[in-house]
């Protein structure tokens, strides 16, 4: 029934035909999960343990005593409503109707907490270092995947977030140690991450060597070049090259109060403020004005572009520039928003991360954004639950993060189509 | 504004697509460029225009000599153009796509799709498109798409109007609607290069005519010359425009469709409980405006789009619900309405392209691999037959010019035996002398015991190939009438008026004036009521 056996070109627009057809994929994979959680979590789970949950940390005006709940009781009531919930995307399947986002996610709040009270079980964990915890390692992940759209919005791939994501680091650590202050470094992140974004600017877009390679290339020379300059120069002389202060937190007035919310969001560093503001103004700036339509434009299709008198070459270096130094500022994160020193491929690919954060975002800011919260909460939990001495192997643990990602991206990111040009250099006749 | 061309030049590789051409354009005359497949019209203009550098020439406008880097120059000095092939972005809506590249903002950079929206309103209400502006682009049928294409370059309001065939997917309402516009705008002053295949729209609104042959000027004529001196000029040979099929030796019927509904990708119901069935040797024409089903009726005997409900029999052998490959081998020659998107693979060799449906049956397939020489042998006939013109089977399909891409497609379709000829604007773009030679061979493949549909908007093509006509409106059949029937009954039809009511009615409007009830009207006329309104 695939449209793609007749037409090579490009798939017929039949997406919403794909949705009519019944399907119980989704609600048959939410039921297994929900049973899984019941039997697992509910059924065979500690008997008589409680589970702590801290709600409030320590400098909050409120004070809300931590949550201490029976383990196996709670875990059995979450995974009877997530059970409720499949049963009820059933119904939504069975009348043709494609599941809502919103059911799928509340399942996956709701399936995730049921996990947490039989892995907690016992023992204590603060929900708001938790969540603050995700919001910090999304970071990294948002600039990036904010970078790699702005790139792939104008039709140009970007594989190489992972060399500006490190590069910027190296510059963000370099020039906040050499000055002393972590403002300038932060500064300096996305001006490094340039380096790479014009290095891809001049392959794909003046010469139209194909991006995926360019891309490829640049991250091994990002980590080429980093890890040499680290080598033969930081090292010698870290205490003034490589000692950077850190960015500190700044909560915000009122705000911070609030409570859960409060520390979660708005007790940060300035590179989680920084992330909101790059959010909403990339989302008005491509949805809703006359440069955001025409990168798209020239992402869509240049030809068309072309003839209604865009550049499409000065759109695509400028996109790629800019898109490189958000990566870049995301950068700044691993260096002088948390551990301070730089050290080699200190990314450990999460450039590539941001990559499938960007497609499971489906190439729109807030989705992109998102997206990042996912992999960053899969991050964290993984660390917090690390820690514990949870009753699964720390190995499997770590595997974490990587394996929401695969089944994010396979599972719910299902037929989306990216900008139709992006990987495609534009000629002339 | 005047517009001079001299001594254009333009070459790609060893091929000379436009060769020292000269062209005058007079500010306020309609200057039709008439040229087989091939000739180099589009190349032209593309020079023009910017998008393509010439290698040797000049360019003038009001006798000064300009330089245009790209379309932004030409766009500046105030030229604009319809693209033969489509400049939309299909994600986009139609007034995203019609603002871009001189949007209307609030200030500061922001959208003003309102403005947007109010201005798309206002050009198709003034000529009669009936567009809405918040429509997706690629959910629209090509028809409406050429009309956005239009509003596009008529809101820049150019001086000079380059019109690279815009009437190709138009009804022949619709087609004195741009004609009508075009006279509007030629009255306030504008230059207009008009190019089209169809030579009676040539006499109809053309002020001087040049023609190109093999990239070079033959000659000019004046719109008082005939069809076929026309047409002739442009092939150099004589064409017999008009052709004339024997009957149909009719024999059994093997193709059935019975209470066909199948609905669009919005959900909508697009056909609706269609019955017909097309005997072997028959060809029944399917007349109707632009999305009232057709594409969807089409696709669905295909495959590519679901049944709700009713049943397609080939030879006894129920279709719905097998898949597109399944139902091609069965074997289904299918002709999509759309030869880019649908029909070929543009970075593909006009040899690979020729074979898409095919490479995996003998004699093309060898084990996993392919035979490239039997590829290139087929290529070669192929391109002999259909006069396919390229630089070789080994160019890509995308750099031919329009009509050779769709004689690609109906070369391919036509190259293999077939139980069942499915074809949607099968000569769209294509000229006169090959239109004449693809109906022969559409008719041949009903000789030889095929049953033929053919999908067209163009009457003119109904009428010379249909033994029977099935008339669509919103999704049914009005009514399946003989091929003669006179135009007027269909164009009434085509407006939803039931078969009786339609025939009462043609003939109480034809005899008021001239008394001649119900013949067909001669070719040479567009102005049956033929569409109505389809909104
Ligand atoms: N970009 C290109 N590269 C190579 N050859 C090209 C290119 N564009 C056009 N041609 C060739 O130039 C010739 C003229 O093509 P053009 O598109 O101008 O024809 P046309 O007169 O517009 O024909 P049609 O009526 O079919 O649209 C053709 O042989 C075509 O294959
Ligand atoms: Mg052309």
């Amino acid at each position: 029934m695939t449209a793609t056996d007749v037409a090579p070109a490009r798939p017929a627009p039949s997406a919403a035909v794909v949705g009519r057809t019944v399907s119980y994929k989704v609600p048959v994979a939410l039921g297994v999960l929900g049973l899984a959680a019941l039997v697992l979590f509910g059924l065979l789970g500690p008997a008589g343990e409680t589970t702590t949950f801290g709600v409030s940390g320590a400098s909050d005006l409120v004070r809300i005593d931590p949550l201490e709940l029976p383990s196996r009781a709670t875990a059995v009531v979450l995974s009877v409503v997530a059970l409720l919930l499949a049963a009820y995307s059933a119904v939504v399947a069975r009348a043709s109707r494609e599941v809502p986002v919103w059911l799928v996610t509340v399942f996956g709040v709701v399936w995730v907490l049921a996990f947490l009270t039989w892995a907690v079980a016992g023992k204590s964990t603060s929900l708001v270092s938790l969540l603050q915890g995700s919001l910090l390692l999304a970071v990294p992940l948002a600039f990036g995947a904010l970078g790699g759209l702005l790139n792939e919005r104008a039709g140009v791939v970007n594989i190489a977030i992972e060399g500006q994501l490190l590069t910027g680091a190296f510059g963000a650590a370099v020039i906040g140690s050499v000055t002393g202050n972590a403002y300038v470094g932060l500064v300096a992140a996305p001006v490094f991450a340039l380096v790479i974004g014009a290095m891809l600017a001049l392959f794909t877009v003046k010469y139209h060597v194909n991006q995926i390679i360019v891309g490829v290339v640049l991250n091994v020379f990002a980590v080429g070049l980093t890890s040499f300059l680290y080598g033969s120069v930081l090292k010698e002389d870290a205490a003034r090259l490589n000692s950077p202060p850190r960015l500190e937190v700044l909560p915000v007035p009122g705000l911070s109060q609030i409570p859960v919310l409060g520390p979660v969001l708005f007790r940060q560093t300035i590179i989680v403020y920084l992330l909101y503001v790059a959010v909403v103004v990339v989302s008005v700036a491509l949805f809703r004005t006359r440069w955001g339509l025409r990168v798209r434009a020239v992402g869509e299709y240049p030809q068309a572009a072309d003839t209604v008198g865009i550049d499409v070459e000065r759109t695509r270096w400028h996109n790629v520039l800019l898109g490189s130094a958000v990566a870049g500022l995301g950068g700044a994160f691993f260096t002088i928003g948390s551990v301070g020193a730089f050290g080699e491929e200190m990314t450990a690919g999460k450039g590539y991360i941001a990559l499938a954060a960007m497609i499971l975002g489906r190439w729109s800011p807030v989705g992109a954004l998102t997206a990042a919260l996912l992999f960053g909460f899969a991050d964290k939990l993984q660390q917090v639950l690390g820690v514990l001495q949870t009753p699964i192997p720390n190995q499997f643990m770590l595997m974490l993060p990587y394996i929401v990602t695969i089944f994010a991206v396979a599972g719910l990111v299902g037929r989306v189509r990216g900008p139709a040009a992006a990987g495609e250099p534009y000629e002339k006749g | 504004m005047k517009l001079e061309l001299q001594g254009i030049t333009k070459r790609f590789g060893p091929l000379v697509a436009n060769d020292a051409i000269d062209l005058v354009v007079e500010p306020g005359q309609i200057h039709a460029l008439l040229g087989e497949n091939g000739a180099g019209k589009s190349t032209l203009m593309n020079v023009l225009f910017g998008l393509y550098t010439a290698d040797e020439g000049t360019i003038l406008l009001d006798g000064q000599e300009r330089t245009f880097r790209g379309p932004r120059d030409a766009l500046a000095a105030g030229i604009g153009m319809v693209h033969q092939h489509f400049m939309l972005v299909p994600v986009f809506t139609v007034a995203e796509s019609v603002m871009l590249g001189h949007e209307d903002t609030r200030g500061g950079g922001f959208l003003d799709l309102d403005t947007a929206r109010r201005r798309v309103r206002e050009l198709s209400d003034r000529f009669g498109f009936g567009l809405d502006p918040d429509a997706v682009v690629e959910d629209l049928p090509v028809g409406v798409q050429q009309r956005v294409e239009i509003v596009k370059a008529l809101a820049r309001e150019a001086k000079v109007l380059i019109l690279d065939e815009p009437t190709a997917v138009l009804t022949p309402q619709e087609t004195d609607d741009l004609i009508g516009i075009m006279r509007q705008l030629k009255d306030a002053g504008t230059s207009i290069v008009f190019i089209t295949h169809k030579l009676r729209e040539v006499k109809e609104v053309a002020d001087t005519i040049t023609v190109i042959r093999r990239g070079a000027v033959v000659g000019s004529a004046q719109p008082d010359a005939s069809e076929n001196q026309l047409a002739e000029l442009m092939v150099g040979r004589e064409v017999s425009l008009g052709l004339d099929k024997a009957p149909p030796t009719l024999g059994d019927v093997t193709f059935v469709v019975e209470g066909l509904t199948v609905r669009d990708s919005t959900g909508h119901t697009a056909v609706d409980g269609v019955s017909f069935s097309v005997a072997q040797g028959e060809i029944l024409a399917v007349a109707g405006v632009q999305g009232n089903g057709q594409t969807e009726l089409t696709e669905a005997i295909l495959g590519v789009l679901p049944a709700d409900a009713g049943s397609v029999t080939l030879a006894g052998r129920e279709l719905v619900g097998m898949s597109p490959h399944d139902i091609l081998a069965a074997g289904l020659g299918f002709v999509p309405e759309d030869r880019k998107v649908e029909g070929l693979v543009l970075d593909f060799t006009v040899g690979e392209n020729l074979v898409l449906d095919r490479y995996d049956t003998a004699p093309f397939a060898r084990g996993v691999g392919l035979d490239l020489k039997a590829l290139r042998r087929n290529a070669q006939e192929r391109i002999a037959e259909y006069d396919i013109r390229t630089q070789g089977h080994g160019q890509e399909v995308g750099r031919l010019s329009g009509g050779n891409q769709q004689k690609v497609v109906v070369a391919r379709e036509l190259s293999r035996p077939l139980k069942l000829f499915i074809a949607s604007q099968p000569t769209r773009g294509v000229d006169v002398g090959s239109i004449e030679f693809l109906h022969r061979r559409i008719v041949a493949e009903r000789d030889a015991g095929t049953p033929v549909i053919i999908v067209s908007t163009e009457l003119d093509e109904v009428a010379e190939l249909a033994d029977r006509i099935a008339v669509m409106y919103e999704g049914r059949i009005v009514g399946i009438v003989a091929g003669d029937t006179p135009r007027s009954v269909l164009g009434l039809m085509m407006a939803g008026v039931p078969l009786e009511e339609a025939r009462e009615q043609a003939r109480e409007d034809a005899e008021p004036e001239d008394g001649a009830p119900g013949t067909p009207v001669d070719t040479g006329t567009t102005s049956t009521s033929a569409t109505g309104d389809e909104q």
